[in-house]
Protein backbone atom coordinates (compact mmCIF):
# COMPACT_ATOMS: atom_id res chain seq x y z
CA UNK A 1 0.00 0.00 0.00
CA UNK A 2 2.03 2.89 -1.29
CA UNK A 3 1.61 6.32 0.15
CA UNK A 4 0.35 9.18 -1.94
CA UNK A 5 3.34 11.19 -3.20
CA UNK A 6 3.62 14.50 -1.44
CA UNK A 7 3.83 16.29 -4.80
CA UNK A 8 0.34 15.16 -5.72
CA UNK A 9 -1.10 16.46 -2.46
CA UNK A 10 0.62 19.79 -2.93
CA UNK A 11 -0.58 19.91 -6.53
CA UNK A 12 -4.16 19.42 -5.37
CA UNK A 13 -3.69 22.26 -2.88
CA UNK A 14 -2.24 24.47 -5.61
CA UNK A 15 -5.13 23.76 -7.97
CA UNK A 16 -7.69 24.53 -5.27
CA UNK A 17 -5.82 27.72 -4.37
CA UNK A 18 -5.77 28.78 -8.02
CA UNK A 19 -9.50 28.15 -8.32
CA UNK A 20 -10.12 30.31 -5.26
CA UNK A 21 -7.87 33.02 -6.66
CA UNK A 22 -9.76 32.97 -9.95
CA UNK A 23 -12.99 33.28 -8.00
CA UNK A 24 -11.72 36.29 -6.05
CA UNK A 25 -10.47 38.01 -9.18
CA UNK A 26 -13.28 37.18 -11.58
CA UNK A 27 -16.42 37.42 -9.49
CA UNK A 28 -17.91 40.77 -8.61
CA UNK A 29 -20.39 39.48 -6.06
CA UNK A 30 -19.15 40.10 -2.52
CA UNK A 31 -20.60 36.83 -1.25
CA UNK A 32 -18.76 34.83 -3.91
CA UNK A 33 -15.52 36.66 -3.14
CA UNK A 34 -15.81 35.62 0.51
CA UNK A 35 -16.61 32.08 -0.59
CA UNK A 36 -13.51 31.96 -2.79
CA UNK A 37 -11.43 33.29 0.10
CA UNK A 38 -12.63 30.32 2.11
CA UNK A 39 -11.50 28.00 -0.68
CA UNK A 40 -8.05 29.61 -0.65
CA UNK A 41 -7.68 29.34 3.13
CA UNK A 42 -8.83 25.75 2.98
CA UNK A 43 -6.27 24.88 0.31
CA UNK A 44 -3.52 26.46 2.43
CA UNK A 45 -4.62 24.21 5.28
CA UNK A 46 -4.57 21.25 2.92
CA UNK A 47 -0.96 22.02 2.05
CA UNK A 48 -0.08 22.05 5.76
CA UNK A 49 -1.79 18.72 6.37
CA UNK A 50 -0.06 17.17 3.35
CA UNK A 51 3.31 18.31 4.64
CA UNK A 52 2.54 17.13 8.16
CA UNK A 53 1.51 13.75 6.82
CA UNK A 54 4.66 13.51 4.73
CA UNK A 55 6.93 13.98 7.73
CA UNK A 56 4.64 12.11 10.13
CA UNK A 57 4.47 15.11 12.44
CA UNK A 58 1.36 16.51 14.14
CA UNK A 59 2.48 20.10 13.49
CA UNK A 60 0.70 20.20 10.15
CA UNK A 61 -2.66 19.47 11.75
CA UNK A 62 -2.03 22.08 14.43
CA UNK A 63 -1.31 24.72 11.82
CA UNK A 64 -4.51 23.63 10.08
CA UNK A 65 -6.31 24.22 13.36
CA UNK A 66 -4.95 27.78 13.50
CA UNK A 67 -5.94 28.41 9.89
CA UNK A 68 -9.41 27.17 10.78
CA UNK A 69 -9.55 29.72 13.60
CA UNK A 70 -8.48 32.51 11.28
CA UNK A 71 -11.05 31.42 8.70
CA UNK A 72 -13.85 31.39 11.26
CA UNK A 73 -12.93 34.86 12.54
CA UNK A 74 -12.55 36.20 9.01
CA UNK A 75 -15.85 34.85 7.78
CA UNK A 76 -17.85 36.12 10.75
CA UNK A 77 -16.56 39.68 10.30
CA UNK A 78 -16.76 39.41 6.53
CA UNK A 79 -20.40 38.35 6.55
CA UNK A 80 -21.27 41.16 8.98
CA UNK A 81 -19.64 43.53 6.48
CA UNK A 82 -21.65 41.91 3.66
CA UNK A 83 -24.86 42.71 5.53
CA UNK A 84 -23.74 46.33 6.06
CA UNK A 85 -22.77 46.59 2.39
CA UNK A 86 -26.16 45.35 1.25
CA UNK A 87 -27.88 47.76 3.64
CA UNK A 88 -25.88 50.70 2.33
CA UNK A 89 -25.71 50.03 -1.40
CA UNK A 90 -28.73 47.78 -1.98
CA UNK A 91 -26.51 45.45 -4.00
CA UNK A 92 -23.60 43.06 -3.52
CA UNK A 93 -21.50 44.31 -6.41
CA UNK A 94 -18.08 45.33 -5.11
CA UNK A 95 -17.75 47.89 -7.90
CA UNK A 96 -20.37 49.94 -6.08
CA UNK A 97 -17.82 50.49 -3.35
CA UNK A 98 -15.00 51.68 -5.61
CA UNK A 99 -15.28 55.29 -4.45
CA UNK A 100 -14.48 56.85 -1.10
CA UNK A 101 -16.44 59.50 0.73
CA UNK A 102 -15.01 63.01 0.67
CA UNK B 1 -5.59 3.83 -0.50
CA UNK B 2 -4.28 5.96 -3.29
CA UNK B 3 -7.36 5.61 -5.44
CA UNK B 4 -9.54 7.16 -2.74
CA UNK B 5 -7.18 10.12 -2.56
CA UNK B 6 -7.29 10.72 -6.29
CA UNK B 7 -11.05 10.37 -6.63
CA UNK B 8 -11.62 12.70 -3.67
CA UNK B 9 -9.18 15.21 -5.09
CA UNK B 10 -10.90 15.13 -8.46
CA UNK B 11 -14.29 15.63 -6.81
CA UNK B 12 -12.86 18.53 -4.78
CA UNK B 13 -11.50 20.29 -7.84
CA UNK B 14 -14.65 19.67 -9.86
CA UNK B 15 -17.05 20.91 -7.19
CA UNK B 16 -14.92 23.95 -6.39
CA UNK B 17 -14.83 24.88 -10.06
CA UNK B 18 -18.60 24.52 -10.25
CA UNK B 19 -19.11 26.46 -7.02
CA UNK B 20 -17.23 29.57 -8.08
CA UNK B 21 -19.04 29.76 -11.40
CA UNK B 22 -22.65 29.47 -10.18
CA UNK B 23 -24.98 32.45 -10.44
CA UNK B 24 -27.15 31.47 -7.51
CA UNK B 25 -25.30 31.68 -4.20
CA UNK B 26 -27.31 28.89 -2.60
CA UNK B 27 -26.45 26.46 -5.41
CA UNK B 28 -22.79 27.44 -5.12
CA UNK B 29 -22.92 26.69 -1.40
CA UNK B 30 -24.30 23.22 -2.09
CA UNK B 31 -21.31 22.42 -4.28
CA UNK B 32 -18.87 24.03 -1.88
CA UNK B 33 -20.10 21.80 0.95
CA UNK B 34 -19.42 18.76 -1.22
CA UNK B 35 -15.98 20.17 -2.00
CA UNK B 36 -15.20 20.58 1.71
CA UNK B 37 -16.41 17.06 2.43
CA UNK B 38 -14.13 15.66 -0.25
CA UNK B 39 -11.19 17.62 1.17
CA UNK B 40 -12.04 16.06 4.52
CA UNK B 41 -11.83 12.64 2.87
CA UNK B 42 -8.44 13.63 1.44
CA UNK B 43 -7.30 14.45 4.97
CA UNK B 44 -8.56 11.09 6.13
CA UNK B 45 -6.62 9.23 3.46
CA UNK B 46 -3.52 11.24 4.32
CA UNK B 47 -3.69 9.90 7.86
CA UNK B 48 -5.03 13.03 9.56
CA UNK B 49 -8.39 11.98 11.04
CA UNK B 50 -8.48 14.90 13.49
CA UNK B 51 -8.15 17.44 10.69
CA UNK B 52 -10.81 15.57 8.71
CA UNK B 53 -13.25 15.75 11.61
CA UNK B 54 -12.56 19.45 12.11
CA UNK B 55 -13.05 20.07 8.40
CA UNK B 56 -16.50 18.51 8.49
CA UNK B 57 -17.55 20.06 11.81
CA UNK B 58 -16.24 23.60 11.43
CA UNK B 59 -15.89 24.24 7.70
CA UNK B 60 -18.77 22.24 6.26
CA UNK B 61 -20.82 22.74 9.41
CA UNK B 62 -20.35 26.07 11.14
CA UNK B 63 -18.91 28.31 8.43
CA UNK B 64 -21.29 27.14 5.71
CA UNK B 65 -24.22 27.63 8.08
CA UNK B 66 -23.06 31.23 8.55
CA UNK B 67 -23.12 31.66 4.78
CA UNK B 68 -26.59 30.16 4.59
CA UNK B 69 -27.83 32.55 7.30
CA UNK B 70 -26.52 35.54 5.37
CA UNK B 71 -28.01 34.28 2.10
CA UNK B 72 -31.35 33.85 3.83
CA UNK B 73 -31.14 37.38 5.25
CA UNK B 74 -30.19 38.89 1.90
CA UNK B 75 -32.44 36.74 -0.28
CA UNK B 76 -30.56 37.57 -3.47
CA UNK B 77 -32.56 35.19 -5.64
CA UNK B 78 -35.77 37.14 -5.29
CA UNK B 79 -37.19 35.67 -8.47
CA UNK B 80 -37.84 32.23 -7.06
CA UNK B 81 -41.48 31.50 -6.61
CA UNK B 82 -42.51 30.93 -3.04
CA UNK B 83 -44.73 27.99 -3.91
CA UNK B 84 -41.99 25.97 -5.55
CA UNK B 85 -41.52 22.61 -3.95
CA UNK B 86 -37.78 22.38 -3.37
CA UNK B 87 -37.56 18.77 -4.46
CA UNK B 88 -39.48 19.19 -7.69
CA UNK B 89 -36.62 20.68 -9.64
CA UNK B 90 -34.29 17.70 -9.58
CA UNK B 91 -31.55 19.47 -11.54
CA UNK B 92 -30.71 21.56 -8.48
CA UNK B 93 -29.82 18.75 -6.15
CA UNK B 94 -28.95 15.81 -8.40
CA UNK B 95 -25.36 16.97 -9.03
CA UNK B 96 -24.32 17.42 -5.39
CA UNK B 97 -26.18 14.24 -4.48
CA UNK B 98 -24.29 12.12 -7.00
CA UNK B 99 -20.94 13.56 -5.94
CA UNK B 100 -21.77 13.04 -2.26
CA UNK B 101 -22.77 9.46 -3.06
CA UNK B 102 -19.33 8.95 -4.63
CA UNK B 103 -17.71 10.22 -1.43
CA UNK B 104 -19.94 7.99 0.68
CA UNK B 105 -19.03 4.96 -1.40
CA UNK B 106 -15.36 5.78 -0.93
CA UNK B 107 -15.87 5.91 2.82
CA UNK B 108 -17.64 2.54 2.77
CA UNK B 109 -14.78 1.15 0.68
CA UNK B 110 -12.24 2.47 3.19
CA UNK B 111 -13.96 0.90 6.16
CA UNK B 112 -14.90 -2.33 4.41
CA UNK B 113 -11.29 -2.72 3.28
CA UNK B 114 -10.29 -2.75 6.93
CA UNK B 115 -7.48 -0.28 6.39
CA UNK B 116 -8.41 1.97 9.31
CA UNK B 117 -8.21 5.11 7.24
CA UNK B 118 -4.50 5.30 6.85
CA UNK B 119 -2.44 5.25 3.70
CA UNK B 120 -0.23 2.68 5.29
CA UNK B 121 2.55 5.01 6.34
CA UNK B 122 1.06 5.50 9.77
CA UNK B 123 -1.43 8.14 10.74
CA UNK B 124 -1.03 11.02 13.13
CA UNK B 125 -3.64 10.25 15.75
CA UNK B 126 -5.52 12.97 17.66
CA UNK B 127 -3.63 12.14 20.85
CA UNK B 128 -0.35 13.26 19.31
CA UNK B 129 -1.99 16.43 18.03
CA UNK B 130 -3.43 17.23 21.45
CA UNK B 131 -0.16 16.64 23.26
CA UNK B 132 1.76 18.94 20.94
CA UNK B 133 -1.05 21.51 20.79
CA UNK B 134 -1.14 22.06 24.54
CA UNK B 135 2.61 21.66 24.88
CA UNK B 136 4.87 23.77 22.65
CA UNK B 137 1.93 25.44 20.89
CA UNK B 138 0.01 26.61 23.95
CA UNK B 139 0.87 30.24 23.19
CA UNK B 140 -0.75 29.82 19.79
CA UNK B 141 -3.90 28.50 21.44
CA UNK B 142 -4.05 31.62 23.61
CA UNK B 143 -3.51 33.85 20.59
CA UNK B 144 -6.28 32.00 18.76
CA UNK B 145 -8.64 32.62 21.66
CA UNK B 146 -7.78 36.33 21.62
CA UNK B 147 -8.39 36.38 17.86
CA UNK B 148 -11.79 34.77 18.31
CA UNK B 149 -12.64 37.28 21.04
CA UNK B 150 -11.66 40.14 18.73
CA UNK B 151 -13.82 38.66 15.98
CA UNK B 152 -16.74 38.36 18.40
CA UNK B 153 -16.40 41.97 19.53
CA UNK B 154 -16.11 43.36 16.03
CA UNK B 155 -18.98 41.27 14.65
CA UNK B 156 -21.13 42.43 17.53
CA UNK B 157 -20.09 46.03 16.87
CA UNK B 158 -20.83 45.79 13.15
CA UNK B 159 -24.18 44.17 13.74
CA UNK B 160 -25.51 46.47 16.43
CA UNK B 161 -27.97 49.27 15.99
CA UNK B 162 -27.32 52.77 17.24
CA UNK B 163 -28.42 53.30 20.82
CA UNK B 164 -31.17 55.90 21.41
CA UNK B 165 -28.86 58.64 22.66
CA UNK B 166 -26.18 58.03 20.06
CA UNK B 167 -25.73 59.61 16.68
CA UNK B 168 -27.24 57.48 13.97
CA UNK B 169 -24.76 55.98 11.56
CA UNK B 170 -24.93 57.79 8.23
CA UNK B 171 -26.26 54.74 6.47
CA UNK B 172 -28.27 55.06 3.35
CA UNK B 173 -26.53 58.15 2.09
CA UNK B 174 -23.33 56.27 1.43
CA UNK B 175 -22.11 55.26 -1.94
CA UNK B 176 -20.95 58.68 -3.01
Amino acid sequence: MAQVPVEHGLMLAAVLFALGLVGVLARRNLLFILLSLEVMLNSAGLAFVVAGSHWQQPDGQILFLFILTVAAAEVSIGLALVLLFQHRHQSLNVDDASGMRG
Amino acid sequence: MNVVFYISGAVAVLTTAIAITRRNAAHALLYLVVSLLSVALVFFTLGAPFAAALEVIIYAGAIMVLFIFVIMMLNPAGGERAGDAPLRDWRLWIGPSILSAILGLELVYLFAGNVAGSTGAGEVVPVQVGVILLGPYVLGVELASILLLAALVSASHLGRRALPGEEENPEGKGGS
